[in-house]
């Protein structure tokens, strides 16, 4: 059972107000029509799966109905930190890193 | 029956408070204080169960949770039956009623013990893994014998009379364990205004102070204990939870904990008390003081009863005041053991002698051992036990320095108890829970808490730590710490008292005693009592390859009984390790799992059960249903009137009523769960319609539309009817199921994608009542109702809705129709739904007014092809599959939600499985819901499959039975004949056709 943060109320509150609402970060294509159907299902289906770090979405489905990123360790439970909509994480893996480096 | 083994003074039992309880049907006497189990001993009571495989009776062998014998069905009546109940755990009361759990038909005779002295053959070591390997059948035949003759207990018959709690709970500082090292930490986190909640497993808080012979200040241990209780009791800011196990350690702090209020004091909890309360504790800091478990050594027949742990004999004689035998034998590799021999000597019973296992013990005890006068046999073991139904003697043997070989020459002694000591095993099960390794250390000869992602300190014997003073001072230092790291920073640190203890000599690392013939051929050597698994079977596992201690604890089930193998796993990991020639570490340690004891199922409810075990949903209207005698179906949480039957009918009688109803007369029926989403801002039309699959730009104001909504991948999830308020408000109706998932939707793609469109959702499903009046007679009802609102059919036309009132109640009225009837949906404040209801019913008498329920709504709108989300589609299902085409836009300058998706390559392909009618032939024919079509019924096993019946009723209004559903390449095959296969082995013919049955050009409603 987690002990959330949201970043809207500001408080924490306990897990059974929140749920998980897939990885973070993943922004739909601006030109769906153009996309092959490779890139569409990329985009609908291929998700992450990481042992550490990974950016997911929550939202504070019994409280605010906000929709939050937060950073979490999928192997020690650790919540690393939680952001809004629309910003970046401050917490990223080594791997991550890499891949936004050379993007 | 007398209460031979009961000394006559000392102990912490009340003499003055007998009490009467009833094991296996006979009657016996203990004393307030008691445990089951400290009260069946003081009655000489030897056997308390049947061993799960080989049935051999035993004995108690601990005194605590770990205990893995004395596990009992206890309860005076069919209704408080509760399993699983550790008789050492057990507080007893007067009239408490209880009876062994495996044993048949007695405990005293077994038919299964026959077998088990048979050599065992019957289940060998990895029985069940084998079994279940085998086919089902092998299974089957040997469950039920193993069930019956093994018993796990059982549950009531009858209603649970009792209430059970949760309480939510905060805590800055939670303590878990109330022994030396618990209670200094809640002294001193106390101390500094933290709150502290400290919770213990055991009726009396102290752990082994209680039964200590250590002093505290020139004092017994026990009273410090009453003096630091007594303290932290006059504290605001702490909770003592005593009788309290903190069951399970879960992620961030949070602890659930199993309080037994009234489980001491009577068979069933005194009226308006709760029987048991799960804390749901949430921990700034954790303060682990777990303590330690004793192990018992393996020897040959180690589990005749009898068979005892050290640290259990002190704690029956000292806190009990019940000496369990005559002649004691003890066997130990530590110093910590001789205190057995030393209570039992005090007792006035006599120590046969101390086999020590180390070739030089030479710790303080030995010293007083020579003192006392008492035999010390060391470098030697008990290699074998004797006896049966209780231990009569034992071998002894001189055993070689590494503890792997008996030397010979082997001596008897006559005894009937036999306490043994392998040293202390730290408790780290909850330190367990959330996934945190322990870690093996020499020194302690044993495994302690490893590195935790938890804000967590242990102290005390959890870390391995043996004196008392250590314990203490541990203790002390973590309150502090963790009062501190909670974020109270003036935290005044105690000084340490001082503790008159002996020194401690080292132990011997020695889990397994050799015998004089190998493993495999010696009698058994039990190391998991509960579920029989012994020394020869673990070696068996490895010599099958099985390496992993994981696969060897699944080959054997060690570890799989409800004590989780708190005394058993150690020495099978060093059973294991040894005969692989590793190291304990290089063997690994199996993890434990919440819960650390058995919990009721009562108290994981809580009081969530019968009423309220599921919160439900009525409408405004829902009084009058009940009135008049609906019948109800569950739809999400809402309760929904399924039909209203009149005296006599049968169900399908009372449809048929209902459907003549409102294609001939006036019908109505209560809409209102009908999911209601409020949508305005300036881009809310543009919103529309990326979420809806059709256009949104034209809609005018007081018209309405029906949409089809889409995953991103094309499948069609919900739909309903979207009203034009204004240019910039809309109200959204979703289906009853689908209305929290739909809103969710909005705000999802809203937040994530859009967040520069200005708009804005709020659900209203609670705030409107909804009536949908149909039928031929709908129209003139209704014109009773209102004098605002102009019904004729151009002014109020089809898919238009205008405001105004009904019954003199402000309302917005809609001209939609699910039957394909003139029909208006009304809909008015809830607070007055069952008013404008009750108008309705009042205007609508003369017109024969009938009530539908969820069961005509279905067949009429089936007859007319109409889709229900979720039950003709299924995620799989495109609009395009539906037939829906025209709900589908392709001119919307937004690619919206589901049109990428509708046109990947597998969406578009040929032969794919559409919604199509189907007639059976016979027309009385209902086909299953979810029967199968195949093209040929006689093809063989596997037969080709063509799709499934989504819904099937009987039309009365067609007079035969009629149902949709999905056929491969559907639309191209209308009228071509498809089998459906019934269970029975019947076959159901019919014929393909559109799904519209009635009125295929709309016209009923356009009058
Ligand atoms: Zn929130």
């Amino acid at each position: 059972m987690f002990y959330i943060y949201c970043p809207y109320c500001q408080e924490h509150r306990e897990e059974e107000e929140f749920h998980a609402a897939g990885q973070a970060h993943i922004a739909r294509p601006a030109d769906p029509d153009n996309c092959t159907d490779e890139e569409w299902g990329d985009y609908l289906y291929f998700r992450k799966n990481p042992r550490g770090l990974h950016h997911e979405m929550w939202v504070h489905a019994a409280g605010c109905r906000k929709f939050f990123n937060m950073t979490r360790d999928t192997q020690s439970y650790e919540i690393k930190e939680v952001y809004k909509m629309g910003e970046q994480p401050q917490i990223v893996s080594e791997q991550d890193s890499i891949a936004r480096g050379t993007a | 029956m007398t209460q031979n083994n009961r000394l006559s003074s000392g102990g912490r039992i009340d003499r003055s408070q007998p009490l009467t309880f009833t094991f296996n049907g006979k009657q016996y006497q203990g004393f307030k204080g008691d445990t089951v189990a400290s009260a069946l001993l003081a009655n000489g009571v030897d056997i308390v169960g049947r061993s799960f495989k080989y049935s051999r009776p035993r004995g108690v062998i601990a005194a605590g949770a770990e205990e893995p014998n004395a596990i009992l069905q206890m309860g005076a009546t069919e209704a408080t039956q509760v399993p699983n109940v550790r008789a050492t755990q057990q507080e007893l009361f007067d009239g408490l009623v209880c009876q062994v759990t495996n044993g048949w038909p007695s405990a005293e005779f077994d038919v299964m013990g026959l077998v088990g002295k048979a050599g065992g053959s019957f289940m060998p070591p990895g029985f069940y893994y084998k079994t279940f390997m085998y086919p089902q059948s092998m299974w089957d035949t040997y469950e039920k014998c193993i069930r019956k003759a093994a018993g796990l207990g059982r549950s009531p018959r009858e209603n649970d009379p009792d209430i059970y709690d949760h309480i939510n709970q905060h805590v800055d500082v939670m303590i878990v364990g109330g022994g030396a090292a618990g209670l200094a930490a809640a002294l001193s986190a106390s101390r500094s205004g933290a709150r502290v909640i400290l919770a213990d497993e055991q009726a009396e808080l102290g752990g082994s102070l209680l039964h200590a012979s250590e002093s505290i200040d020139g004092r017994p241990a026990s009273e410090w204990a009453a003096e630091v209780i007594a303290q932290l009791e006059a504290c605001d800011n702490v909770q003592l939870l005593p009788r309290s196990t903190v069951n399970g350690y879960h992620d961030h702090n949070f602890l659930t904990i199993h309080q037994r209020c009234t489980d001491h004091l009577l068979d069933c909890a005194p009226i308006g008390q709760a029987r048991q309360r799960m804390h749901r504790v949430r921990a700034k800091w954790v303060v682990l003081a777990t303590g330690a478990h004793e192990r018992p050594l393996v020897f040959a027949n180690n589990d005749v009863p009898g068979c005892m742990l050290a640290s259990a004999v002190t704690t029956y004689i000292k806190r009990y005041s019940v000496v369990p035998g005559e002649r004691l034998v003890l066997m130990t590799t530590n110093d910590s053991a001789y205190q057995a021999a030393f209570d039992w000597a005090e007792s006035g019973r006599f120590v046969v002698a101390i086999v020590d296992t180390r070739a030089h013990p030479g710790g303080d005890v030995i010293d007083e051992a020579n003192r006392r006068g008492l035999k010390v046999i060391a470098g030697s073991a008990v290699i074998e036990v004797k006896g049966s139904k209780r231990v009569t003697g034992v071998s002894v043997s001189a055993i070689n320095q590494l503890g792997d070989k008996a030397l010979g020459p082997v001596k008897h002694l006559t005894c009937d108890t036999v306490a043994s000591s392998g040293g202390w095993s730290p408790a780290v099960h909850l330190s367990c829970h959330t996934g945190s390794r322990p870690v093996w250390r020499d020194d302690v000869i044993g495994f302690v808490p490893g590195n935790s992602q938890q804000k967590q300190l242990t102290a005390g014997a959890i870390n391995g730590t043996a004196a008392l003073s250590t314990c203490l001072q541990e203790g002390f230092q973590a309150g502090r710490e963790a009062a501190i790291n909670a974020g109270f920073d003036t935290v005044p640190s105690i000084s340490l008292p001082k503790v008159d203890e002996r020194h401690i000599g080292a132990a011997m690392a020695l889990f397994h005693i050799p015998h004089s013939k190998p493993t495999s051929r010696a009698p058994k050597q039990f190391v998991d009592f509960q579920t029989d698994v012994t020394a020869a079977g673990i070696e068996i596992a490895t010599r099958e390859g099985y390496e992993s201690i994981e696969h060897v604890k699944r080959y054997t089930a060690m570890g799989f009984g409800t004590d989780q193998g708190k005394l058993g796993n150690i020495n099978g990991m060093a059973i294991a390790a040894k005969s692989m020639n590793k190291t304990i570490p290089e063997t690994g340690t199996t993890i434990f799992r919440p819960n650390y004891t058995p919990v009721t199922f009562g108290a994981v409810a809580g009081r969530h059960c019968g009423e309220l075990f599921d919160p439900k949903r009525y409408s405004a209207m829902h009084s009058w249903h009940l009135k008049n005698g609906a019948l109800f179906e569950d739809v999400g949480l809402w309760k929904r009137p399924w039909y209203f039957p009149q005296a006599g009918e049968s169900m399908q009688e009372s449809l048929n009523r209902e459907c003549k109803a409102a294609r001939e007369g006036v019908a109505i029926l209560d809409a209102s769960t009908l999911g209601k989403i409020d949508i305005q801002g300036k881009d809310a039309r543009e919103f529309l319609g990326r979420i809806y699959t059709n256009a949104w730009a034209k809609l005018a104001i007081g018209k309405c539309r029906y949409g089809l909504m889409c995953g991103e991948d094309g499948m069609v999830f919900d739909d309903g009817v979207t009203a034009c308020l204004a240019d910039d408000h809309f109200v959204m109706t979703t289906t009853t199921g689908g209305a929290a998932r739909v809103l969710e939707w909005l705000e999802l793609y809203h937040q994530t994608e859009w967040p520069e469109m200005e708009v804005y959702f709020n659900t209203v499903t609670d705030q409107w009542s909804t009536m949908t009046i149909s039928g031929p007679n709908s129209r003139k009802l209704l014109s009773e109702l209102t004098g605002d609102i102009d019904l004729s059919r151009d002014a109020f036309k089809f898919m238009d809705w205008h405001e105004g009132t009904v019954a003199g109640v402000p309302a917005r009225v809609f001209r939609i129709s699910f039957t394909g009837e003139l029909s208006f949906e009304v809909n008015v404040p809830a607070n007055y739904g069952l008013y404008v209801w009750e108008k309705v019913f009042e205007h609508g008498a003369k017109y024969n007014l009938t009530p539908y329920g969820t069961e005509t709504m279905h067949i009429l709108r089936a007859e007319k092809g109409f889709i229900i989300a979720g039950q003709d589609t299924d995620g799989s299902v495109t609009p395009i599959d539906l037939g829906m085409d025209w709900c589908v836009s392709n001119q919307k300058p937004y690619s919206y939600i589901g049109k990428r998706g509708m046109n990947r390559e597998d969406c578009l392909r040929k032969n794919r499985k559409q919604l199509v009618g189907l007639k059976t032939k016979r027309s009385d024919v209902v086909i299953p819901e979810g029967s199968q079509a195949v093209a040929d019924p006689n093809e063989p096993v596997p037969m080709t499959m063509l799709g499934h019946i989504t819904s099937s009723y009987y039309s009365a209004c067609l007079g035969r039975s009629i149902a949709m559903g999905m056929i491969r390449d559907g639309f191209e095959r209308m009228g071509q004949t498809v089998y459906y296969p019934q269970p029975d082995g019947s076959v159901i013919e019919a014929e393909i056709c559109s799904p519209i049955f009635l009125d295929p050009k709309g016209e009923r409603q356009n009058v």
